[in-house]
């Protein structure tokens, strides 16, 4: 502080603005010239203040050493106080003139007199800078060149990061263009959690790998080291341990931060992180430290320690009971006061092992972590202390074990300024025909993208390097397509093929060239011909060209072709696929009666697609049509990824349903209206719909899943009706009885239509004449609701049918406990007709009133197993009949989507002996006796194909019928669809 | 809830069986005319001879049927059905056949062979139409091994229990757990013998049936227990023995009705192949003699 007294001496005196009228005239700064002998004065009236309100936290926000350089600019040392101004800033230049200066607001001085001239002194010192020429251009001195920045070295990562590497070495250069970065210690951090010795397919067979790594089935450890193999050969520039937490910049400059604080710039990212997401974190002191652990592989590998496990979810419960049955010394650290995450069976298991004496595992409900430290005793080298409901509490343990759950990856994709189409939890961001988000030079590939196969993951990272090397490949799965678009009437490459189709769609021409290949990709192309030479030779083309795939490992689509006028599906026919029209023309008839017809650009079959019922019409094609048909898999996942076409297919959905119950001859311009001011609702299972003494002014047509309706109250409370999709619920109210005689409940996860007073009165304008079935219907069903409300017993077991999950079934295996005398033929049946293994347990299950409900699949109308099959091999068939192929890659996801405990996972059964080797030598199971595929257990070619699902298939391929049914000697056994439940009741 | 046996498809197989005596009393009827006493011999005692054996050999290709899982004609169900009403059928033709004519011989042995199938038979219909919804009351939906899992549970609890009450009770009530006896040998399993046990201070083994002198035992000690504490582990323990004895009976119970169900056909079957042979001496012995 150079002159003492200068705050008393001199007044403030900030810089004038130039004069107004002059200002008018330009566009140049607005202040006058600096006067450097009163700024070296108003320096000088700075105190110096021992806390330099200035520059803390409610001054300068970062921080400029604001009474330094105030000093050095009252001693005239400009060139100083420059270098001490660039210290904590980059832009002097801007903040002198624009900061809204919160320096000057908390200056010390002001508390007495007007706050020293701080804005004008930093202007002034980077203005001189200029002029003198000391501020130069600071480039860094290395740059790091990174063309590709990929992040995850899963098979897609690592396929991509090899690629790249290749092209280094065709460029002859010797700095790697890019970089790999896993966040795990060692390359493929999912498939490295596999368990040991598990069998990794290689799905589909059909697909070409083209990739720079190598990749085959086989098991966990093969293909790991065949990749690690492939990183060295490849000289891949893999940096292990190098989480990424942020990215952020633009397309030619963006730069990641990683875990350890690190830096990195890349031209371009490629995403390539799956979907497992990051472990969620303690968040305390400590937490990453070496012996806190995030996952458990094997409970065996720790024998006689303490080990701390953090959680109460599934993971966290099964972790301690397996640490506790090697001997080891298990607390559990529950945040609640209760086990409410937790599966049934395994919140029995841990209550029971909490309480039992003899089991080392102690629980500390409602217990927070303060911090985890490492301490000097050797023997227990880690004490985490904790905040319990009696206080803290330390414990010396050897290890903890953080069961937290995920971070799914969304949160860090977003960060990076890439956009998901809605807020689902599956939903996926929309990339470009070269995996582009909307983020330019952001790339995702591999699961993430939406694409869980390994190989289909390894040519995307090998086709994003081309593309961003600007060379445009065709995708490896061209030749698909080829076969797809055989048979149809004109000859293209699939390419134009691609764009003419999505031209004459409408409804599709908005989609992503990406998005609209892959949706082809995985439909089948139908093509009509009318009967004559053309159909002839087009179905001889076919032929050929099966013939030719056929020797594949596993057959790839290829074209269909059919007659015109035959039926593409008929009505009662559970199948769930989309049409859409290319060409042609289309009829839908519903009790043999043509109704609509449909052409170029229209779709339909989304009925069934969006309820999960057989279809309620035929469809069948006129003349020469091109069809596009794609399974209901992808329709979904195509609604996740994007919100017209799902908006677009409920539409049409309300329209055509809004038709068939109050308007048969409304056209759609009539509807629309209307339709445009339905809501679509959707109920979990258990929620009300509404209450029995509401006033309603609305009615609902379910949609999807199934409705209760109970009357009566309390105890006493019985389902009298179970109503499925297309029905109607509570259409009373509309129709004079505005009180709500019963309440509706979903019974399984539920969507419906819910149409209001207005929107119902200009319906039954448009159709007067219908309001007479309507009515009809209304009679009919409150005589069965009244009915059955006088049979209590008879509610009883429709509430046992429904918590049976019944509500969602179409084909359920029911025993009458009256009739069964527990031979167990129909599981000898069973297994006899599939592969020695039975897939239904009769014993198990529950029973009431004499009506056993033994698992066995349901076949839902939409099957949970098939939600997210990775390979696509679980179908329904025409009949209903949900089954599982040959291409089941024994992953068990349809195992735990199962709510019914229908799937397990079993190795193949041992082969059955011949009658007489049985009969003479006992060789294994006889004609008729149960399997005994333990036996294959110990057998190491079946062990190395690991184990697969197994499951009802309502014996499709039987002629006959499910064999259970027919091989029950009493008639005790019997397959029940919805519509039968009525005898049941008695 | 489902028809049973012998409802199936409105007693359709009822008929079919009636039908076939009918006609076997017509063919019967027509040998009054000749001298001939009616025997196996004439004509219509052939035909009717043919005519049982046929059947004898149709019902007992029921066993193989039922282990046919692809076969397509019929369901076992409608097969059983049909079994049943003409394995009593085939009593009347073979009566007819022999023309009420027996004696100490082979074609009687057959006969008599037949008919214990037959009675046999009859049990196992019996039992199949009556016992499932006994056995179904019993369990009250729960299925056997939930029943055991539910006993191991109840075990282990009095176990725990005992080891706080006085060494008199404690060394009775864990022997009788340990000593409990479910099920057994054939016997035990269909009549329902009680072999348990348990042991007193002295080391000497007590029978136990039903559990019953166990809990006389332990409820006989509560009002002369001196400390609270032994009086209320008494009381536990009590409460749990009881429960312990509905579920063993309800487990035996369970496993009588079900050896019932299948213990006749350990008769039915042997007793089939015995009269297979015997109506094949009986077919070659008429052939060689006659
Ligand atoms: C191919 C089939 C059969 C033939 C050809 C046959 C033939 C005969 C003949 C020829 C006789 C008269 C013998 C005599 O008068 O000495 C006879 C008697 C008899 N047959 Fe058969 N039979 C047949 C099947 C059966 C069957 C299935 C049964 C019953 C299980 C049976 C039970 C008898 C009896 C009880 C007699 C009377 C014996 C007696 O007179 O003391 N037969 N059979
Ligand atoms: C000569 C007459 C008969 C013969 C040769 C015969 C033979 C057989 C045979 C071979 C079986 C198969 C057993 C198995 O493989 O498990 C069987 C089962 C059975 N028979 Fe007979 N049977 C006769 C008469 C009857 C009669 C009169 C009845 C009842 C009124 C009857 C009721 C049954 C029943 C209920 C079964 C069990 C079906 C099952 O559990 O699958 N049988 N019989």
């Amino acid at each position: 502080m150079g002159k003492t007294t200068g705050f008393i001496d001199f007044e403030r005196n900030s810089a004038p603005y130039r004069d107004a009228g002059a200002r008018m005239l330009d566009f140049r700064e607005i202040y006058t010239e600096h006067d450097v002998s009163q700024l070296t004065d108003q320096g000088a009236r700075c105190m110096d203040c021992g806390v330099p309100f200035c520059q803390a936290d409610d001054g300068c926000p970062i921080h400029n050493l604001i009474p330094e350089w105030n000093d050095l600019v009252y001693r005239d040392r400009w060139r100083d106080a420059l270098d001490r101004l660039h210290k904590t800033n980059n832009f002097p230049e801007f903040t002198g003139r624009v900061c809204p200066a919160p320096c000057e607001g908390s200056c010390c001085l002001a508390v007495i007199e007007p706050a020293v001239t701080i804005k004008n002194i930093e202007c002034a010192i980077v203005d001189r800078g200029f002029e003198e020429n000391w501020i130069k251009a600071n480039p860094p001195l290395q740059r790091t060149g990174k063309k590709v920045a990929v992040v995850g070295s899963g098979p897609a990562g690592l396929s991509a990061a090899a690629r790249a590497a290749e092209l280094d070495r065709a460029n002859e250069s010797t700095i790697p263009s890019y970089v790999l970065l896993e966040s795990h210690s060692a390359h493929a951090k999912t498939i490295q959690r596999y368990q040991v010795g598990k069998h990794v397919m290689a799905e589909p067979g059909y697909l070409t790998l083209r990739s720079d790594c190598e990749f085959q089935a086989g098991t966990r450890e093969a293909v790991l080291d065949q990749w690690l193999a492939d990183i060295d050969r490849g000289q891949v520039n893999i940096r292990n341990d190098a989480e990424v937490t942020r990215i952020s910049g633009s397309k030619g400059a963006f730069s990641l931060a990683l875990k350890n604080g690190d830096e990195l710039e890349a031209e371009n990212v490629v995403l390539a992180i799956g979907l497992e997401g990051s472990p969620r974190k303690i968040g305390t002191p400590g937490e990453d430290l070496p012996l806190v652990q995030y996952h458990l592989e094997d409970p065996k590998a720790f024998r006689d320690e303490v080990i701390v496990v953090i959680g109460a979810g599934d993971s966290a419960i099964e972790n301690v009971l397996g640490l506790a049955a090697s001997k080891n010394h298990v607390y559990i650290i529950n945040r609640r006061e209760e086990f409410s995450r937790a599966k049934e069976g395994n919140l029995a298991l841990i209550l029971a092992a909490i309480s039992d004496p003899a089991v080392a595992v102690d629980c500390l409900y409602g217990s927070n972590v303060n911090s985890v430290i490492e301490t000097p005793d050797a023997d227990e080298p880690l004490a985490i202390s904790l905040n319990t409901l009696e206080g803290e509490v330390t414990i010396a343990c050897h290890r903890v074990i953080a069961r937290l759950g995920g971070v799914p990856p969304r949160r860090f994709v977003e960060g990076a300024g890439v956009s998901f189409p809605n807020e689902r939890p599956d939903a996926i961001p929309e990339l470009s025909r070269t995996y582009e988000t909307d983020v330019a030079g952001i790339y995702i590939i591999g699961s993430l993208a939406g694409y869980p196969l390994i190989k289909q993951a390894m040519n995307q990272g090998y086709d994003v390097i081309e593309y961003i090397n600007g060379n445009d490949v065709e995708p490896a799965d061209y030749p698909l397509l080829h076969n797809q678009f055989h048979c149809l009437p004109f000859e293209r490459e699939p390419r134009d093929v691609l764009d003419l189709f999505q031209r004459r769609i409408p409804f599709f021409s908005r989609l992503n060239a990406l998005t609209f290949r892959e949706l082809i990709l995985e439909s089948n192309v139908v093509v009509t011909y009318r009967a004559g030479e053309l159909l002839d030779a087009a179905v001889q083309q076919c032929e050929t060209l099966d013939a030719s795939l056929a020797d594949l490992p596993q057959i790839p689509r290829s074209a269909k072709v059919i007659a015109a006028g035959e039926y593409l599906y008929r009505e009662g026919e559970y199948a769930s696929s989309f049409f859409t029209i290319v060409e042609g023309e289309v009829v839908l008839e519903t009790q043999g009666q043509a109704d609509v017809q449909l052409s170029r650009g229209r779709f339909f079959g989304e009925g069934s697609l969006i309820s999960g019922r057989p279809r309620q019409e035929s469809a069948r094609a006129e003349g020469t049509c091109i069809l596009v048909e794609t399974p209901r898999r992808i329709m979904v996942k195509l609604f996740n990824s994007n919100e017209d076409v799902r908006q677009g297919v409920d539409w049409i959905f309300i329209v055509r349903e809004l038709k068939r119950h109050f308007a048969p001859d409304a056209t759609f311009d009539e509807l629309r209206e209307v339709s445009s001011q339905v809501v679509l609702r959707s109920f979990n299972a258990g929620e009300v719909l509404f209450e029995a003494g509401d006033i309603g002014d609305s009615l609902h047509i379910v949609r999807r899943g199934s409705v209760s309706l109970q009357r009566g109250v309390g105890d006493r409370a019985a389902t009298v009706v179970e109503l499925r999709s297309g029905q109607l619920v509570g259409e009373m109210a509309l129709m004079g009885d505005s009180n709500r005689r019963e309440r509706a409940i979903a019974t399984v996860a539920t969507e419906t239509i819910e149409l209001k007073r207005p929107e119902f009165l200009a319906l039954m304008r448009l159709n007067a004449g219908n309001l007479d079935g309507l009515q009809n219907l209304v009679s009919r069903k409150l005589v069965k609701t009244t009915q059955m409300e006088t049979r209590p017993e008879s509610g009883g077991i429709l509430d046992f049918l429904l918590s049976e999950g019944l509500g969602e079934a179409t084909d359920t295996l029911i025993i009458d406990e009256q009739l069964c005398i527990g031979c167990n033929n129909c599981e000898r049946a069973c297994a006899e007709t599939h592969d020695g293994l039975s897939r239904l347990d009769r014993a198990a299950g529950k029973s009431f009133a004499n009506i056993h409900v033994p698992i066995a699949c349901r076949h839902c109308e939409h099957p949970h197993c098939m939600k997210d099959c990775p390979p696509d091999a679980i179908h329904r068939a025409p009949g209903g009949q949900v089954f599982i192929d040959d291409t089941c890659i024994g992953c068990g996801n349809c195992e735990v989507n199962c709510p019914y405990d229908a799937i397990r996972m079993s190795y193949p059964a041992a082969e059955k002996p011949s009658l007489l080797r049985w009969m003479l030598f006992g060789h294994g199971p006889g004609p008729g006796e149960p399997d005994a595929y333990d036996g294959m257990k110990n057998d190491p070619e079946v062990q190395q194909k690991g184990k697969r699902a197994v499951k009802c298939d309502a014996c499709v391929n039987e002629a006959s019928g499910p064999a259970c049914v027919r091989a029950c000697p009493t008639g005790a056994a019997r397959r029940i669809a919805p519509e039968q439940f009525i005898e049941l009741l008695g | 809830m489902f028809d049973n046996i012998m409802r199936v498809r409105n007693y359709r197989y009822f008929w079919w069986c009636m039908g076939s005596i009918v006609v076997a009393v017509g063919v019967f009827a027509t040998q009054t005319s000749s001298n001939e006493p009616a025997n196996g011999g004439t004509w219509q005692g052939l035909v009717l001879g043919v005519w049982a054996a046929l059947l004898i050999v149709w019902l007992t290709l029921l066993g193989v049927r039922k282990r046919s899982y692809r076969f397509r004609l019929g369901t076992v169900q409608d097969w059983t059905s049909l079994h049943v009403y003409l394995g009593v059928g085939v009593l009347v033709v073979a009566t007819l056949h022999a023309g009420l004519q027996f004696g100490w011989n082979v074609h009687t042995l057959a006969y008599v062979l037949m008919f214990a199938v037959i009675i046999s038979g009859v049990v196992g219909l019996f039992t199949y139409l009556s016992y499932p919804r006994r056995i179904a009351d019993n369990q009250q939906g729960q299925n056997r091994s939930q029943l055991f899992g539910e006993l191991y549970e109840l075990n282990q609890q009095g176990i725990k229990t005992a080891r706080s009450c006085g060494p008199e009770v404690q060394t009775a009530a864990i022997s009788g757990i340990q000593r409990t006896a479910i099920g057994g040998g054939v016997l035990s399993q269909l009549f329902a013998r009680d072999l348990s046990r348990f042991e007193t201070l002295d080391g000497v083994q007590q029978p136990n049936p039903h559990q019953a002198p166990l809990i006389d035992l332990v409820s006989k000690r509560i009002p002369r227990a001196d400390k609270h504490d032994e009086v209320t582990a008494l009381q536990d323990l009590l409460v749990i023995l009881c429960r312990r004895q509905a579920v063993i009976e309800r487990l035996r119970k369970d496993i009588r009705l079900q050896g019932w169900l299948q213990a006749w056909l350990y008769v039915h079957v042997p007793l089939t192949a015995a009269t297979l042979t015997a109506v094949v001496v009986h077919i070659l012995v008429t052939f060689i003699y006659w």
